[in-house]
């Protein structure tokens, strides 16, 4: 039997329609609009000014406190502007207009191939690299990996878990990037496990990969205490707290990070982020993208620099169907729908998804049949139903008292319900409420 | 383009395809009462539907006025239940009552469909055998190869409580060979029912299953200390209303509890009280009083249990 976690899940129809597409380099239009703010946490502050001529990977936003990740130019070129721009939140936030002149690298990045296996580094040092590279978790929670890679005084992981599941329908990236670049992800867990002083190293992918499992578990033998295991296709298993609980039998307190069980976890795409940080000093300037629909001619994996407006990479993949209904930036479960084409990708793009009109509208809601489908779905071992109807009427200490913080808004509520209700919708609310609620109290 | 939050697909799934699922498991029992009762057997459960239809299509209609949804397939439900739990020579004009009480008073006025707090077909039921007494408990025997006249007789549960030593063996139960209400006959038609219900995932095993355990073990305890037919567990899973009760009508979405601890609680509940009244009760039948009695407990059993929550079950090593 295949490990999985122990509560809810579900299984979407995978769709993964551009899998085994190799990765194609996206060509540089003539001006990228990079956003300082790509990252959870604060934004960046900006250290160049209309008329600095820049080279692809200086240094273009500086981090404001411990919670942030610095921001390189993904191209060379000259600054237009230093604007607001909407990006995939649907907020106008400050962003960096370049125009592309060339593609001049700075010096101190290895723009060659091969592979650089040894590193004599120390762990601090790591660590203040890949801190200076601007990285961040790449499958879609861009919280900034130096951050994470940094347990609270008196914590310590006993383990390195490597996010390599992709359970969102439709997106391949990840898988696409583990096929062209195993041994440098593999390269890259040797680093992390020196620089977080771990001894093992724990893979899952799920079973939806079988070529990806068996390629790494055949170079994984090469390394010492890296094992990679295989894992049933069940929605939400890349959830940080889902995938222990599959590979470790642990299940994280409410409100505890991971390092509470011993663990840290890292997306595959960040892997390879670090990789190229600490080995080639490439700081992310650009990301693996699978652009994708059911409509769309060429679904493909693309390597895009970031701030480049998703259009572009529509193009790629034979451009907006007639029948697009909605542009979501991630997964068709947790991605943001974009509000235009225009807007940039940025570190957190792991995938376009373009949606046909039927499937883009809502059913209208029905009252609620108390099927108790959204409460057995419920990886958190949530009431759905329940935390919806106390948002509705705003009884917040019910809420706050039924786990309502605990809430890691995979959808599988939503997805599930027979009588349409957008119990997702309404738990996000009031989830932000209580936060707000408990965040004041403390004060 | 429309920008609207995640998630951006949905299952497909919806509610009459759960409604229709369970009509769909309730085939089986219906060809069981098919051949026992012939044309009696389709007359009732035909009227049955057509007036639960047709009385919310009118009160949804004309009293609530509102935009009528019947084909949802929960008033065929309620039809399809409630003619299985009379008897197959109930005169047309009672079920007809008793339609109209299940649809305008239990799930009508509460606000139709998601809000009601009893099963309208098990309400409807006992508002029946409260009202017409003798007309409720007069079944006609099976037409079986041996007995073309159909004859009224008693249910196992009335002969075990009132003349034990006439009774159906336990296989003849099993597959339905006694007499009873409709659609409660053949306990092998309604567990064929309950498999797809479980395969298809309409409905989680919790609730029937504990039901039936507990009536099994409280019976089975009294039956080691006094083995008379009247504690035999079998005799009380394979007969009467329990299998009917316990896969169709205490499983109903609405009036039972959301969580598996809750629901585990409330099929113990249901089974516990229908012993008790099975044994010790006036009636010889309890499982639908018992139902009526846990559904009223459901919105209290929601409030006090909860679903197990992630990190509760916390294992270091």
């Amino acid at each position: 039997m295949l490990k999985t976690f122990r509560i809810g899940g579900i299984h979407p129809k995978e769709y993964k329609i551009s899998a085994g597409k190799a990765i194609q380099p996206i060509a540089i239009p003539d001006q990228v609009i990079v956003p300082l703010s790509q990252h959870i946490g604060a934004p960046c502050q900006p250290i160049v000014k209309k008329g600095d001529v820049v080279k692809t990977g200086t240094l273009i936003g500086k981090t404001v406190g411990f919670v942030s990740a610095n921001i390189h130019s993904p191209v060379s070129g000259t600054v237009l502007k230093i604007d607001k721009a909407l990006d995939a939140s649907g907020y106008r936030r400050d962003a960096v207009y370049i125009k592309v002149e060339g593609d001049e690298w700075e010096e101190s990045i290895d723009r060659s191939k091969t592979l650089v296996k040894e590193c004599i580094l120390s762990p601090k040092e790591i660590l203040e690299k890949i801190a200076a590279a601007g990285i961040v978790g790449m499958g879609g929670a861009t919280f900034p990996t130096h951050v994470k890679l940094t347990p609270p005084p008196g914590t310590k992981a006993e383990v390195l878990i490597v996010n390599a599941v992709e359970c969102e329908p439709y997106l391949t990236s990840d898988h696409q990037l583990m096929m062209e670049k195993t041994e440098e992800i593999l390269v890259s867990i040797a680093i992390v496990m020196k620089a977080i002083n771990t001894r093992k190293a724990i893979i899952g992918i799920e079973n939806n990969k079988r070529d990806a499992i068996e390629k790494f578990t055949q170079a994984a033998k090469a390394y010492s205490n890296i094992e990679v295991v295989a894992l049933k296709v069940q929605y939400p298993q890349g959830g940080e707290k889902q995938l222990i609980d599959a590979l470790l039998k642990r299940q994280v307190p409410s409100g505890a990070l991971p390092v509470s069980v011993g663990a840290i976890v890292q997306n595959v795409g960040t892997m390879f982020a670090i990789y190229e940080a600490v080995q080639k000093n490439k700081p992310l300037i650009e990301r693996v993208v699978t652009v994708t629909g059911k409509n769309m001619k060429n679904p493909c994996n693309v390597l895009s620099r970031l701030g480049i407006p998703v259009s572009v990479l529509i193009d790629a993949a034979g451009g907006l169907p007639e029948s697009t209904g909605k542009v979501v930036s991630g997964g068709p479960m947790m991605g943001k729908a974009l509000a235009s084409t225009d807007i940039p990708v940025t570190k957190g793009t792991s995938g376009i998804l373009i949606i046909p009109t039927l499937e883009a509208k809502r059913k209208s809601m029905k009252d609620c049949i108390r099927c108790a489908k959204c409460v057995n779905v419920c990886p958190m071992g949530l009431n759905p139903s329940l935390l919806m109807n106390l948002t509705e009427y705003e009884i917040w200490d019910r809420a706050e008292k039924n786990s309502i913080t605990d809430c890691i808004e995979c959808g599988s509520c939503s997805y599930t319900c027979p009588a349409d209700r957008p119990l997702l919708d309404y738990i996000r609310l009031g989830k932000g409420k209580v936060n707000g609620i408990i965040r004041a109290r403390k004060k | 383009m429309v920008v609207s939050p995640s998630p951006h697909v949905h299952s497909g799934d919806n509610i009459q395809k759960n409604m229709y699922g369970v009509l769909i498991a309730l085939i089986p029992a219906f060809i069981v009462a098919l051949y026992f009762f012939r044309l009696d057997a389709l007359i009732i459960t035909a009227c049955s539907v057509l007036f639960c239809m047709g009385f919310e299509y009118l009160i949804v209609r004309f009293i609530m006025k509102k935009e009528p949804s019947i084909f949802d397939g929960s008033a065929i439900i309620t039809g399809v239940l409630l003619a299985f739990n009379v008897p197959s020579n109930l005169p047309v004009w009672i079920l007809a009552l008793g339609c109209l009480f299940a649809i305008g008073v239990v799930k009508l006025s509460f606000g139709g469909l998601g809000n009601n707090i009893f099963n309208p077909a098990i309400a409807g039921r006992i508002f029946l055998l409260i009202s017409f007494p003798a007309q409720m408990t007069t079944w006609p025997s099976p037409v079986t190869a041996t007995s073309v006249d159909a004859v009224s007789s008693a249910t196992v549960l009335g002969v075990l409580k009132h003349s034990p030593e006439s009774l159906p063996t336990i296989m003849e139960m099993f597959l339905g060979i006694e007499s009873g209400s409709l659609g409660e006959m053949s306990a092998v038609a309604l567990l064929i029912g309950l498999i797809y219900l479980l395969c298809k995932k309409i409905i989680t095993w919790h609730i029937p299953i504990s039901i039936m355990a507990v009536v099994a073990i409280f019976t089975g305890i009294l039956y080691i200390f006094n083995p008379i037919p009247m504690y035999n567990p079998l005799i009380h899973l394979f007969s009467g209303g329990l299998m009917l009760g316990a896969i169709f009508m205490a499983t109903d979405y609405v009036t039972s509890p959301m969580t598996k601890r809750g629901m585990l609680i409330y099929g113990a509940g249901i089974g516990v009280i229908t012993v008790v009244i099975r044994l010790w009760g006036a009636y010889p039948e309890g499982v639908s009083f018992a139902i009526l009695l846990m559904n009223a407990f459901t919105p209290l059993i929601n409030n006090y249990t909860t679903p197990k929550r992630f990190g509760e079950a916390v294992k270091h090593g």
